[in-house]
């Protein structure tokens, strides 16, 4: 299965040329694709930002942001320019050290988890083994900064705010594991490209929605509680808390709080659509028209075509599920924290179990459909 | 040397000075918030420490369950009984601290006397399974170490059902540590709803 573009095999290459050594090739490699990868994920913010003001607007019939650049594209950098400038408060009475530190470890562990996510077959910062499971270990990280922000406030809804963000994110993280856990199952392996290319035999039909839409189901369930998103916004509810525990914060810390809720939701729609819609997968398979067309597959054209196909095709399908979240938003009520947690413990748990069960016996029964 | 090796020793050392200035600010440290957040520095510097042992799967699982579970739960319950009382202060204090520290300071010359003395058999790198581990672990869970693995869940069974059995003093006739019978109006009456009571 080893085709596609290998930038960094051309690059260290090109450096070479250079006359310098393989491993200084390799530290000069190192931080571009980190680079490039965290300015994705800020622009893809940026996107999502006005995507959410100009659906939530289009939602209550109103126009939304006009007047910043052409239909109000730059809005979100003016909100972003706003928060920098905005003066750095700490409350007198709040604890500083761990007032700082908060939104810091909220943010780290999801950019951190961006290594793992594929754009292509070698378009990845890192292949590591364990793949998938680095990102459930790093999402257990948050709830510890949500619970020192809100602990460090010194403030009532703060500290209320972030003891229900930790209880929501641990009670949600089982059964987005065990959903996780019925696809590692069906790929036999952890690495996000194994499970993609599992499903790119027969393009749109051996996706894993068809062959896991409970799973499907309850990851993008769990997936909106871990992001704190409405229907699932009871850590930071208006109306209860304030503003949960970002009551406190101003400036450039809640826009650290803002940055990481957003990317946090976009990498979970990269990450729904690489578990159950393919990853970098076009509906019907690229080798399939180069073999209609003619066309070597091998061809340098057609290596850079079908890979930027694959970044469309990620892209196209995180922001779909992105629409799908911000909708949700704007038009579903919130669920009571009592609620939330019987839907996470009583629903989603047994039936993330149940489907797990019923995919190791699929596995065993039709092995050459469910990963033999 | 070369770079990669560079690399190793420095990250090396910064994780063991996290990790051992790290425990000691978790015993010595007044406010038992810090020492919770301390501890999930230091498990996290830990996980550092088995990532560098080409432990991928343990560092993961170290984060998931140490810092994801234990020290978001510490820091849960620390923050749910969030007290402000001053402690009565020990009168003994000072000959306690010298004992526990004697003791300490044993069972340290103790593990430094194991490490010398001791011939480890150091695996080559060469020899190192790397991603494989994952697989490695799986099979050693459901063959050879089946028994303890299997013991260990009835042992996390127990707990739980000893955590529901204090939790739920309700559903006992008698009060465990005392014998006495239960107030059973009582508690009824706590967790009655509070709206119902309006109209």
């Amino acid at each position: 299965m080893e085709y596609g573009l290998d930038l960094e095999y051309s690059f260290n290459e090109f450096l070479k040329g250079f006359g310098l050594s393989s491993e200084i090739a390799h530290i000069i490699w190192l931080p571009l694709p980190m680079l490039l990868v965290l300015v994705a994920a800020v622009v893809g913010v940026l996107v999502t930002v006005w995507l959410e003001r100009k659906i939530s607007a289009a939602a209550q019939q109103r126009i939304g942001p006009e007047y910043a650049g052409a239909l109000g594209v730059l809005q979100p950098i003016a909100d972003g320019l706003k928060l920098l400038v905005k003066e750095d408060i700490i409350p007198a009475k709040a604890d500083g050290i761990l007032f700082t530190a908060g939104p810091i470890l909220v943010l780290v562990p999801v950019i951190l988890s961006w290594l793992i996510v594929p754009f292509g077959q070698n378009l990845l910062i890192s292949n590591v083994g364990i793949g998938i499971f680095l990102w459930i270990a790093l999402s257990s990280i948050q709830p510890i900064g949500l619970l020192m922000s809100g602990y460090a406030s010194n403030n009532k809804y703060s500290l209320l705010g972030g003891l229900r963000a930790a209880a929501q994110s641990i009670s949600y993280e089982i059964p987005l594991a065990l959903s996780v856990l019925a696809i590692v199952l069906m790929t036999n392996s952890l690495s996000t490209i194994d499970i993609v290319n599992q499903q790119s035999n027969a393009g749109i039909l051996s996706w894993n929605i068809w062959r896991q839409p409970v799973g499907f189901i309850v990851f993008w369930i769990c997936a909106l509680a871990e992001c704190e998103r409405l229907p699932f916004d009871l850590p930071e509810a208006e109306e209860e808390l304030v503003a949960g525990y970002q009551t406190e914060y101003a400036g450039m810390k809640f826009a650290l709080f803002y940055l990481g809720s957003y990317i946090n939701l976009i990498l979970s729609a990269l990450l729904v659509s690489i578990l159950y819609l393919g990853g970098w997968g076009f509906p019907i398979p690229v080798e399939l028209i180069a073999k209609f067309l003619n066309l070597p597959i091998n061809a340098p054209f057609i290596q850079v075509f079908t890979a930027s196909i694959g970044i469309v095709m990620t892209v196209l399908k995180a922001y779909l599920l992105v629409f799908i979240a911000i909708l949700l938003r704007w038009t579903t009520p919130r669920v009571r924290i009592d609620q939330l947690l019987d839907l996470g413990w009583k629903f989603l748990l047994p039936i993330s179990l149940a489907n797990l069960l019923i995919t190791a016996g699929l596995k065993l029964a039709f092995p050459q459909f469910f990963g033999g | 040397m070369s770079i990669a090796i560079t690399t190793q020793l420095i990250c090396f050392t910064v994780l063991s000075l996290v990790v051992i200035i790290g425990a000691l600010g978790v015993v010595l440290l007044e406010s038992i918030v810090y020492s919770a957040f301390l501890l999930g520095g230091v498990f996290m510097s830990v996980a550092g420490l088995y990532l560098l042992l080409n432990a991928s799967f343990v560092a993961a699982a170290q984060v998931l369950v140490y810092v994801g579970a234990v020290n978001v739960l510490i820091i849960f319950a620390i923050m749910l009984v969030n007290k402000k009382e001053d402690l009565k202060p020990i009168n003994d204090i000072k000959s306690r601290r010298v004992i526990s520290t004697s003791i300490c300071l044993t069972l340290l010359s103790l593990l430094i006397r194991v490490d010398v003395t001791n011939v480890w058999s150091l695996s080559s790198p060469k020899n190192s399974i790397g991603e494989e581990s994952t697989i490695r672990i799986g099979e050693h869970l459901f063959s050879d170490y089946l028994l303890p693995f299997e013991v260990a869940s009835v042992l996390l069974l127990m707990a739980m059902i000893g955590a529901i059995v204090l939790a739920r003093r309700d559903v006992m006739s008698k009060d465990i540590s005392t014998g006495l019978p239960v107030d059973q109006e009582l508690i009824e009456k706590s967790s009655e709803p509070l709206l119902t009571n309006k109209n």
